[in-house]
């Protein structure tokens, strides 16, 4: 329980040693670059989940994100509500849909639910561009306040939601690692017919992987059209988002806790950095370079390399 | 709307023409994935990489899009070999496909992807044959040349592929590889080079689909996305293995496609190959003409 606490704690006192930061430094550019990486620490590390312990890759990131930005989209114009409640529809929605994807393959070979999530992000965009209701291939634009009191600006708020989203997915991924469910996953990813004859529940295991690891991706995504203000299915349903979200727990270390933030970090700011000094497709073109150099030369990635050298 | 019987019939005839195109596509990936059990998602962006190097190449010489497709057939198989080679090196020899050689495709994909935008840019391509504004009318039906040419090409291509699996001694070897790897090995074959052969084979029939696919329709960097689902549920309906079940199921698969298109409108498509996936997988994972296993 001690070393729960202490990792309670100690995220909280980085994420607010981050926000003090940013408000000293004082630039809103600061808070959106914050909010880029922190996205992508909550989708690596919901890959992580699913991905890391039980061996199950999910290429549909993509999908899962854009669905929980347009539940958010469809609560906000629907019922009206806001940012935390479209969190809480959009970790609804895309938990479903991971349900549901793995209901429906996860009794198969592991790559069956590979390729079913990749089709799914193609499908479910083209549900979206003919739905007329979130604004189809137009896209739709999200007006916020531009100041929320207890905070200096808009931006700020987003970021510290987010940040905290961030901390929330890298505990459940540390708490998961450390429960029966991540050792469960674990020996799944080692040996599944194994696993299966020693009693572990596979299939129940990996449902409950697939709807958080879904659910995750979903509440990534749901403040991005407040990120943007506005959003259309083209940017929703990016496959960078894939990509990302595969490459930054692989190169980190996948199957721990840490490797995601650590791929994540280094990756998003990478990223950052390049679209504003190079070009955004270039800077694509090297995070796909480096995902398959990294996982042909480091399959356990940066946090493997130490761990054999210790 | 009305029930209209020409408009079904029509629908049906050119459905079944785009499934020769879907042949095609999925062709290659029932050797990658079917009988190599390579999980090769990069084939449709490698298809349709070889979709621009016919449009470059046939603008350059002046030559229709298929003779093209042929002629540039070579180079792909020799790139296959370099990708295959890469993959075992790395993956097949440390027993790391599942996780590591899956992500190391889709960065391959992706890879291939934002490639394409960099040297063609991001805009549609196309290279019209002479024949492209031609149709054939037998009744009320029309048989568009556009859409028959590729697919008698399809079907071409992948009669020359069988006959090459099922008389000649590598491909027997290839199918053999499919089922026993180290059995092949006591018969004093290397396993490691039928599949490097194979997957060469397979990256070639892509780029000659690729040539199908220009003739049919324009292409874009990112073209390939849509035939994922497409190529891949194509590949499980018809049993992974087989090639007549793969044609089977990519004409049955055009047909749905284009019916549901006529009558719901073409935005809908892409959501028919999901679903037809998804129930594929939920109820017959061994394909609609595949054995039990």
């Amino acid at each position: 329980m001690n070393t729960h606490l202490r990792f309670w704690l100690g995220a909280a006192a980085l994420g607010l040693a981050l926000v003090a930061g940013l408000r000293l430094l004082g630039n809103d550019y600061g808070y959106f670059a914050g909010y880029f990486v922190l996205q992508y620490v909550v989708l690596a590390g919901a890959w992580n989940i699913l991905g890391g312990y039980a061996g199950y890759v999910n290429f549909g990131a993509a999908g899962f994100m854009a669905a929980g930005a347009y539940s958010a989209i469809v609560v906000r114009q629907w019922l009206g509500w806001d940012l935390i409640p479209g969190i809480f529809a959009a970790a609804f929605v895309a938990g479903l849909l991971g349900l549901g994807t793995g209901y429906l393959t996860l009794r198969l070979k592991g790559v069956y639910f590979s390729i079913a999530t990749l089709c799914l992000a193609v499908v479910l965009q083209t549900l979206v561009v003919n739905w007329d209701y979130v604004g189809g291939s137009r896209g739709a634009y999200i007006i916020h306040a531009r100041d929320i009191p207890p905070f200096n600006s808009y931006s700020e708020m987003l970021f510290i939601v987010m940040l905290a989203l961030a901390i929330i997915t890298t505990g459940i991924g540390r708490a998961v690692e450390m429960s029966r469910l991540g050792r469960g996953l674990q020996a799944i990813r080692d040996n599944e017919r194994a696993a299966e004859a020693v009693g572990v529940p596979t299939l129940r295991l990996k449902l409950v992987a697939t709807t958080l690891c879904g659910a995750l991706m979903g509440v990534a995504g749901a403040p991005l059209p407040y990120y943007s203000g506005y959003l259309n299915p083209e940017a929703a349903f990016s496959l960078a988002y894939a990509v990302n979200a595969i490459a930054m727990p692989l190169i980190g270390g996948a199957g721990t806790w840490a490797g995601p933030v650590i791929g994540a970090v280094l990756l998003a700011s990478l990223q950052q950095a390049a679209t504003v000094t190079i070009s955004s497709a270039l800077n694509l073109w090297i995070v796909g370079w480096m995902l398959v150099i990294f996982v042909a030369v480091a399959p356990r990635g940066i946090l493997g390399w130490f761990r054999r050298r210790a | 709307m009305e029930f209209d019987l020409s408009l079904l019939l029509n629908g049906i005839v050119s459905g079944l023409l785009l499934g020769g195109l879907y042949a095609a596509a999925a062709s290659g990936l029932a050797v990658s994935f079917g009988m190599l059990d390579i999980v090769n998602i990069a084939h449709p962006a490698l298809m349709v990489t070889g979709a621009f190097t016919v449009v470059a190449l046939g603008t350059w010489l002046g030559l229709d899009p298929l003779v093209v497709a042929v002629l540039q057939a070579p180079l792909f198989y020799v790139f296959g070999i370099g990708i295959y080679n890469a993959y075992h090196h790395f993956f097949e020899k440390r027993g790391d496909e599942a996780l590591q050689g899956l992500a190391f495709f889709f960065g391959v994909m992706f890879i291939i992807e934002v490639g394409l935008v960099m040297v063609f840019g991001p805009e549609q391509r196309f290279l019209d044959p002479s024949y492209a504004y031609t149709t054939w009318r037998i009744g009320d039906i029309d048989l568009p040349l556009r859409m028959l040419v590729p697919g008698l090409f399809a079907m071409a291509s992948i009669g020359g592929l069988f006959l090459y699996l099922h008389r000649s001694f590598t491909g027997l070897a290839i199918a053999a590889v499919a089922q026993d790897a180290e059995a092949l090995r006591l018969m004093a074959i290397d396993p490691v080079r039928i599949k490097r052969l194979a997957f060469g084979i397979s990256i070639a029939l892509a780029s000659m689909a690729g040539g199908a696919l220009v003739v049919v329709q324009p292409v874009e960097p990112s073209s390939g996305q849509v035939f994922i689902g497409r190529v891949f549920a194509i590949c499980i309906m018809g049993g992974m293995a087989s090639l007549p079940g793969c044609i089977m199921a990519a004409l049955l698969f055009g047909v749905v496609e284009n019916v549901t298109a006529t009558f719901f409108g073409p935005s809908w498509s892409p959501a028919v190959a999901f679903g037809w996936l998804l129930l594929v997988l939920a109820f017959r994972p061994q394909g609609l003409f595949g054995k039990a296993a």
